[in-house]
């Protein structure tokens, strides 16, 4: 009899290992509109399994909980069962030993509280609050909506250029997004129940780079009608190109000497080139979109001017303003914000940085942004102040990466405390409070709390801050439109409330977003200025669809995109990623699993083909 | 074109056709159960499965084409091995109860588990329960419902309504009235589609039988009943008649053996439809300033609901002529109930008719005007006087043919066209031409506006009056018509509208024959019968002239408007989800 043994695995637990994979794949993949109280009852089921069966409330408790939910699923129970199920969670949640019992319970507790309605409904009606509307989850989770399964299938079978009409159809920005879209569609694509999402941005960008130009749809009869576009950002432009294509005159004012907004003055040109950019704004522009650079609306012509002599008004001017950190010091030479410098940048007025350390505060994308663009700009040394934990940070994981691979350096756990200057009022230094990280708040992310550690300075010659954007709205509440902590409040179709003619969306309505659902609502205020108009105008695309493949998808790992080499990307703004190969975007394209055909998508919901 | 095998039958189909369809061209029958062509083909059922070679996972066949070289197995052990277990799945939730359903023997499930020869079920049977109004003229069963989507495809799809959808999620997803209402709260037109349209009997009418066989055994009643156009070319057809044996006159002889004491004709108040409607027609054209147009027929109550719950401000357009089953009830229990010289109280008037709606329609409020509790008090079903005939078994092909009872069953040509789509429109050209002009045109001047496509236009020129007519069927086409309408895109006189694809003789009633749809081919039967009509105008049928000399005096008569004609704002029809809206918008545009 051995004394101690190695702990090896037998056959079955191995299993079950490969199967909790699968699971927790399986979860990220979960569709939208499910029950939640079925859902409910399924997590609940899981952990009872896991109960060791020690103790009264996990062991039963669980399993009466369980009782009860199927009971209000199956049109078995009367109102007063919810108290129940909340008397026995709370219990359970006060009383189990450990948390395989406390944190189950827990979980029923807030569903009972958070969807209590959907219990109701269930009892009194015997029917579900929720529903799949949309049972393609790409789709659903584009704010644009584009026909993914549709376009991937295209660059399958080589048809690159439909692809890029497909897409059109629902985002005039196919080249942009292909670079930069935060891909939302990704986020519960399907094919992770087999292994790994579909790398859908990659395969729009190999569609993009193959297509060639490819020229907008014909126009349909002009009406007359004259739209102002305020602002020429990705949603103005998108909204002018619908409205171009349904047959009104679109006129864009733009306040900066380019159109792009943030594409052009807050994306640098190694993510976005700029031609890249150009190349979908002159696709729209062919449509017939008039634009002035240079004016600004409220200066160079006021809002009343614009509204009488135009039918309508979209109001897309963005978030451009920057947010202050409110630390002393930081008015001092030296400290600049991140919209300024991506704005110089953005007009090829290249600061240089040559042989300077900087300190970057934030931890967004635009932090990101900022100090790999600081590093491309010669910068010695450049250093990300953040105070929470860098695994918090709003920026996409690759973007950290990437801007750690070029040698930024990330302070996380550090909030600015103050700003060092010399006696020539230039800053020389940030102190920093160290933080603790400590409990996590309601949105689910921990709260960095004030550490018991002294201060810490970081010495430099530039500080950079870039922790959020305003949007220049006053003008605009000046004028009667509905501003509310600074953002314009418009309603999700876009429609200003009480000021008739006038729509507005993007950033300026949604706060500091994605680029993509600035295109949505581009797209949407097309849509609804055309019914205001009195129009009706179906956008569509006519290019069709290739029917599925049949043969088996086995698991296959997922493409990403390559990247310059660090070393070799750091010392300029050329383009960093590398698209996919021909053989690549073959296997990838082949992932998909079709959605909109397989499964609920082929009954309801799989395509929208005009709107 | 593509080549393939399946079966190890090499061959050759034109690109995009199904697995399906390029089995079922050379013989090859693969079972299914949810599919329905070009309406529903989402493979949720799972029986159609069949194996390709080099995929290990079975395809459907219903809503996947051949590829070039495919080499198919519909018989594999792997899809036999998924098909019965997959039927054995949908009877494990299936109420199997099936001596006491309507479909029994006319079901696509039974049959496909009869043909798979599974005797019995492994799993564990659950039954879902179901909550439903015994009230209403359509009746769903849930444990019965294999949610195979049909309904949902055809109220979507061809008739526009949205009255199902998908409820509930997860394992609990079954068919529900959408909105989360109940059906009697919603706009359903009760065109009775889905119930064709599904292979089992979750969906049927309310079986209204045993009223009638109450009725009959009911000595102190006369039982008067009707029989509508596009019953007579269906009847036979569930109980194993021919089409040749199938004749109106067998039916009128098995009627009789059962029990009714007077067998009459709805072609007879059709052609009084014609007197009613074409003069009010004339009326209306007559005084163009006072009205809107187009005028649109009113003797199907589907679309009746359809307006009165899609259009609500276009009301006024119907013509105010009750349907021919109102009109007979009318005559039934005022005119008929003298000239027989008893209570008009005492008639027990039932009408046969291959529609819903026509139940609802009988129950009305206001359909009441002789005076004597409802005109109508009873509606069946062509498959109800089915089941009333195996009921008595009356084996109807043994009987004689049987003439009608007079006055009431006679009725023309154009009386008989009333059961088949451009009928109606195409009867009362011809006696609008007769008022207008003064002489019969060629009976079959108009026959332009024959032929099942769901939405025909025809101008014809009326004395002088050029009009524009439509005939639409199919509320689908209903909608898309009104829109065009409604932009002033489309100008019409006169616009006959049927709910159902192909008109009463594709009725929501008329026996179900599952993939098949018979619409076109009943209607032939009843334009032969037009043809083979010693009388094919409604104004020469002699029974209705009768009725305006004796009784109505003429058409538009004081005594035709309080018993021929009906206000169809005097009662109320839950309006639409999306009339809702355009009130809320104020968007009533008109």
């Amino acid at each position: 009899m051995s004394r101690l043994r190695t702990i090896t695995p037998n056959r079955a637990q191995s299993v079950v290992e490969g199967l909790y994979k699968d699971m927790e794949r399986r979860i990220v993949a979960s569709p939208p509109g499910l029950c939640p109280v079925d859902m409910s009852l399924s997590f609940l089921r899981l952990c009872h399994a896991q109960t060791c069966g020690k103790c009264v409330p996990c062991r039963i408790g669980l399993g009466q909980l369980a009782n009860m939910l199927t009971d209000v699923l199956d049109g078995r129970a009367d109102v007063d069962v919810i108290d129940l199920i909340e008397k026995t969670a709370r219990v359970i949640k006060n009383s189990a030993d450990c948390a395989i019992g406390y944190e189950a319970a827990d979980m029923v507790l807030k569903g009972v509280i958070g969807f209590r309605d959907d219990y109701i409904e269930h009892i009194k009606n015997n029917r579900c609050t929720l529903s799949l509307n949309n049972p393609v989850p790409c789709v659903a989770l584009c704010p644009a909506g584009v026909d993914i399964p549709g376009y991937i299938a295209l660059v399958s079978e080589g048809r690159y250029e439909d692809a890029v009409r497909l897409i059109r159809k629902d985002n005039p920005f196919p080249a942009a997004c292909g670079l930069i879209c935060e891909h939302p569609c990704e986020a519960r694509c399907r094919r992770n129940m087999i292994d790994d999402s579909v790398n859908i941005r990659g395969l729009k960008r190999f569609a993009v780079d193959h297509a060639g130009y490819v020229p907008a749809p014909p126009l349909m009869e002009c009406t007359g009608k004259k739209i102002a576009i305020i602002g020429g950002g990705p949603s103005g432009l998108s909204a002018a190109y619908y409205l171009s294509l349904m047959g009104h005159k679109a006129v864009v004012f733009e306040k900066q000497k380019n159109l792009g907004g943030m594409l052009r003055y807050g994306i640098p040109s190694y993510r976005l080139p700029r031609e890249v950019l150009d190349s979908d704004i002159n696709v729209i522009l062919s449509c017939g979109v008039d634009v002035e650079c240079g004016v600004k609306v409220g200066e160079d012509i006021s809002l009343g001017e614009i509204r009488r002599n135009f039918d309508s008004v979209y109001i897309s001017i963005g978030a451009h303003t920057d947010k202050k950190l409110g630390i002393e010091g930081e008015d001092k030479r030296g400290v600049i914000s991140a919209v300024e410098m991506l704005r110089n940048i953005g007009d090829d007025n290249m600061p240089d940085f040559k042989g300077k350390r900087i300190v970057v505060v934030g931890g967004g994308n635009v932090a990101m942004d900022v100090c790999r663009s600081a590093v491309r700009l010669g910068a010695s040394d450049v250093t990300v102040v953040y105070r929470r934990r860098k695994e918090d940070m709003t920026a996409l994981r690759e973007e950290v990466e990437g801007a750690v691979a070029e040698g930024c350096e990330i302070a996380d756990l550090q909030a600015p405390s103050r700003i060092e200057t010399d006696d020539d009022e230039n800053a020389v230094a940030l102190w920093t409070k160290p933080q603790i990280i400590g409990p996590i708040d309601s949105s689910g992310r921990p709260k960095p709390l004030n550490a018991d550690s002294p201060e810490k300075r970081f010495e430099c010659d530039l500080i950079i801050v870039a922790v959020g954007q305003g949007i220049e709205s006053e003008y605009f509440e000046g004028q009667g439109v509905p501003v509310k902590k600074g953002v314009i409040s418009a309603l999700d179709s876009s429609d200003v409330e009480n000021v008739s003619g006038v729509f507005a969306g993007g950033d300026c309505v949604t706060g500091p977003a994605t680029v993509i659902k600035a295109i949505a609502a581009g797209k949407v205020a097309a849509a609804n200025i055309d019914e205001y108009l009195g129009y009706n105008h179906i956008i569509g695309c006519d290019v069709d669809i290739p029917s599925p493949r049949l043969d088996d998808r086995p698991a296959r790992g997922r493409v990403n995109l390559k990247e310059l080499k660090a070393g070799d990307r750091k010392n300029c703004f050329e383009l960093f990623e590398e698209g996919m190969t021909y053989e690549e975007a073959c296997e990838e394209s082949k992932r998909c699993l079709r959605c909109d055909h397989f499964g609920y998508g082929v009954f309801k919901g799989g395509r929208v083909r005009t709107w | 074109m593509v080549n393939l095998v399946i079966d190890n039958v090499n061959i050759s189909v034109p690109e995009g056709t199904t697995i399906l369809d390029a089995a079922r061209s050379v013989n090859i029958p693969v079972p299914s159960l949810c599919y329905l062509k070009e309406l529903n083909e989402i493979g949720a059922c799972r029986v159609c499965c069949v194996e390709i070679k080099g995929i290990e996972r079975l395809v459907t066949s219903c809503n996947n084409v051949v590829e070039e070289g495919m080499e198919i197995y519909t018989n594999s052990p792997k899809v036999r091995e998924a098909r019965r277990t997959n039927v054995e799945l949908i009877l494990s939730q299936h109420d199997c109860f099936c001596a006491t359903c309507s479909r029994s023997g006319n079901c696509s499930l039974q049959k496909t588990a009869n043909d798979l020869g599974i005797l019995d079920i492994p799993y564990k049977r659950e039954v879902p329960s179901n909550l439903w109004t015994k009230k209403f003229p359509l009746i769903k069963d849930g444990g019965k419902c294999i949610k195979c989507m049909r309904c949902i495809q055809v109220c979507d799809k061809v008739q526009g309504i949205n009255i199902w959808d998908v409820a509930g999620t997860g394992s609990r997803t079954t068919v529900d009235v959408t909105f989360n209402r109940k059906i009697a709260h919603s706009d359903c037109v009760l065109c009775g589609q889905c119930i064709t349209h599904c292979p089992v009997g979750a969906l049927r009418e309310r079986d209204d039988t045993q009223r009638a066989f109450s009725a009959l055994a009911d000595r102190d009643k006369i039982t008067v009943v009707q029989i509508a156009p596009a019953v007579r070319a269906a009847w036979g057809e569930s109980i194993g008649l021919s089409r040749e044996k199938a004749t109106v006159k067998r039916l009128v002889a098995a009627l009789r053996k059962m029990g009714f004491n007077y067998i009459f004709d709805t072609n007879f108040s059709a052609d009084l439809t014609i007197m009613e409607e074409g003069s009010e027609f004339i009326e209306r054209i007559k005084n163009r300033w006072k009205n809107r147009f187009p005028m649109f027929t009113s003797c199907c109550p589907g679309w009746v609901r359809f307006i009165k719950s899609q259009y609500p401000d276009m009301v006024d357009m119907l013509s105010t002529a009750k349907s021919p089953q109102q009109m007979f009830g009318a005559v039934a229990k005022s005119y008929y109930a003298q000239l027989l010289g008893v209570n008009p109280d005492k008639i027990f008037s039932v009408s046969i008719m291959p529609c819903l709606a026509k139940k609802q329609e009988a129950a009305i409020p206001v359909m009441n005007d002789a005076g004597s509790g409802q005109d109508v008090d009873l509606v069946l079903t062509t498959r109800e006087i089915d089941r009333m005939l195996r009921a008595e078994h009356i084996c109807a092909e043994e009987l004689e043919e049987e003439e009608f009872d007079t006055p009431l069953g006679i009725g023309s040509g154009a009386g008989v066209i009333f059961g088949a789509t451009g009928g109606v429109m195409e009867a009362a050209l011809r006696t609008a031409y007769y008022i207008v002009c003064g002489k019969n045109p060629d009976p079959d001047a108009f026959k332009e506006v024959r032929g099942i496509s769901g939405w025909k236009e025809a101008k014809f020129n009326l004395g002088g009056t050029e009009l524009n007519v439509a005939v639409v069927s199919g509320l689908g086409n209903t909608r898309k018509l009104i829109e065009e309408i409604r932009k002033g895109n489309k100008k019409y006189d006169f616009v006959e509208v049927m709910a159902c694809p192909g008109g009463c003789s594709g009725g929501g009633g008329q026996p179900i024959h599952d993939g098949i749809e018979l619409g076109e081919t009943r209607g032939n039967v009843l334009y032969g019968l037009d043809k083979k009509s010693n009388i094919r105008f409604s104004h020469e049928n002699p029974s209705v002239i009768a009725l305006y000399k004796d009784y109505m005096e003429k058409p538009l008569s004081e005594k035709a408007h309080r018993l021929l004609h009906t206000n169809h704002n005097a009662w109320e029809m839950p309006l639409s989800p999306k009339t809702e809206k355009f009130e809320d918008d104020n968007m009533i545009i008109f």
